[in-house]
């Protein structure tokens, strides 16, 4: 993409041009990489996104534009996803099968290419029954993994599942998600392993706050060789309230805080938890930057996009920016 | 082709009533060969009898796996527990929803059918079924007799080989079923 000074995103050019992805550099140089987590509003209002874009612009990687998270209705991805790209945030671009068919589904991935969007992760989504419109259709055509084939099946074998031709052949940075903490404990790297053979080039994971687990799954990855066929970011996010802690852990699907995270916040006085919480996260990532085969860090902090830049600083991951202007303007 | 209504209930996580044990033995007396080849060539030929045939399908493995009627049977690589019953209907494994108890995240209470499909897998040494990729089905099946089409051999390359994990073939690549 281009920075213009008047912060608009030059149209793609006539001919498909494959987007470079920064991320995917970062990540094959072998430096530790950053990205994070931006929710749209729930409303017809880019404002937001365009804070947060700013907000976290020298300080990550790439940030994830989230597709309806918790099946609520919210801005589109793609939508965020242009926002971002103008406040010279490289965005991921989430697309999840709740909501959509194989159609709509290679649909928005020709959409993504076709705007320079270089990255997307793709998700089975949430159940309709833990949002806003429990009395939808879920759709589920397609599960995760054969969203994943698919998009790989567009860019390699140059085709839709229709077998019609693409000419020429999108690409994306192909991502995926996992989580360490979901029974079967012992299945879960398999799972990640499945998703690599049907084209995940990068792997986000669900939050982190039992760093034993996580470890144990990540020797389970390593025996896989798994790390070595695919970018592993490990997921993290700070609790903001103790309100937030019960919500997370009584609410959000596959969420597992363990007992003594929940004491520690516990044990501090009420207006003293978000700064725990923060310190925490911060400390989480410290410890999984050691684990051998992780590449990097994902950080979800929803609607407190604002502690991500402090938490980063804290574990070591400083503003970039300065560091790489040769990269950054050659993007 | 003519079809048997499926079920309109929603889909929630099943265990199902037979050991997968048994259920491999009579899968391989069920195995595609010529005379199940001609019986399934006869029964669509013959509409009242493929109606018959596919309504005892239906209460049969309604029964014993709450089937839905999909028309594509994955049971024999996921260890008789069918993945259709999950609620978002996932074909290649847990959602990463499952609670820290096994519970479905739609059903609390309920345990998630991926995880009884992987217990029972893991009991039988079988664990390697649930690695093969699964190709998105044929919505337009719904209803149909999943035998017939097994027989006729319309499910060739539903999932591919266990083996495939590292190397998986591209979608549009038919897979051989084994």
């Amino acid at each position: 993409m281009s920075d213009s000074a008047n912060g608009i995103v030059q149209p793609p050019a006539e001919t498909y041009q494959p987007a470079h992805s920064h991320l995917q550099a970062v990540l094959q140089r072998g430096r530790f990489a950053v990205t994070a987590e931006i929710g749209p509003p729930r409303g017809a209002n880019v404002a937001p996104i365009r804070r947060k874009a700013r907000l976290l612009r020298d300080w990550v990687d790439a940030a994830n534009v989230t597709d309806s998270q918790s099946a609520v209705v919210r801005l589109p991805s793609w939508a965020g996803c242009l926002v971002a790209m103008q406040e010279g945030v490289e965005p991921v671009m989430q697309i999840q099968c709740r909501d959509k068919n194989r159609i709509a589904l290679q649909s928005d991935l020709l959409g993504a290419a076709a705007l320079g969007i270089p990255n997307v992760l793709l998700l089975t989504g949430d159940h309709p029954r833990f949002g806003d419109h429990p009395d939808a259709k879920a759709v589920f055509d397609l599960d995760s993994i054969q969203l994943i084939w698919t998009a790989r099946t567009m860019r390699e074998q140059r085709k839709l599942l229709s077998g019609r031709d693409l000419r020429p052949a999108p690409d994306w940075f192909i991502g995926a998600v996992e989580n360490p903490f979901a029974p079967p404990l012992q299945w879960r790297a398999e799972r990640l392993g499945k998703k690599i053979a049907a084209g995940a080039q990068f792997c986000q994971t669900q939050f982190i706050f039992d760093v034993p687990t996580f470890t144990k799954f990540m020797e389970h990855v390593r025996d896989l060789g798994l790390d070595k066929r695919c970018f592993i970011l490990a997921g993290v996010g700070p609790i903001k309230s103790l309100r937030a802690l019960e919500h997370m852990r009584r609410e959000v699907p596959g969420m597992y805080v363990p007992d003594e995270v929940v004491r520690r916040l516990r044990g501090v006085p009420d207006d003293r938890v978000a700064a725990e919480g923060m310190q925490l996260c911060s400390e989480i990532i410290t410890q999984i930057k050691t684990i051998p085969g992780v590449a990097g860090t994902h950080v979800m902090a929803f609607n407190w996009e604002d502690a991500i830049p402090e938490i980063l600083q804290r574990a070591g991951l400083p503003r970039q920016g300065a560091s790489e202007p040769a990269l950054r303007s050659s993007k | 082709m003519p079809a048997v209504a499926p079920t309109t209930d929603l889909p929630r996580p099943f265990k199902p009533r037979v050991e997968a044990t048994a259920m491999n033995a009579l899968h391989r007396v069920l195995e595609r060969n010529p005379v199940w080849y001609a019986t399934a060539v006869l029964l669509l030929k013959t509409p009242p009898l493929y109606r018959a045939f596919t309504l005892i399908e239906r209460v049969v493995k309604h029964g014993l796996f709450a089937c839905r009627m999909c028309g594509q049977c994955a049971l024999p690589v996921t260890a008789y527990a069918c993945p259709m019953t999950c609620p978002k209907q996932l074909r290649n494994g847990p959602c990463g929803g499952v609670s820290p108890d096994g519970s479905c995240e739609v059903y609390p209470g309920m345990r998630c059918v991926w995880l009884i499909a992987y217990e029972r897998a893991d009991a039988e040494g079988r664990v390697g079924d649930l690695r093969r990729l699964q190709r998105p089905i044929d919505q337009r099946k719904w209803g149909q007799s999943s035998w017939v089409n097994y027989w006729l051999g319309e499910d060739d390359g539903l999932w591919t080989d266990e083996t495939d994990i590292e190397h998986a073939p591209l979608l549009l690549s038919g897979g051989r079923r084994t």
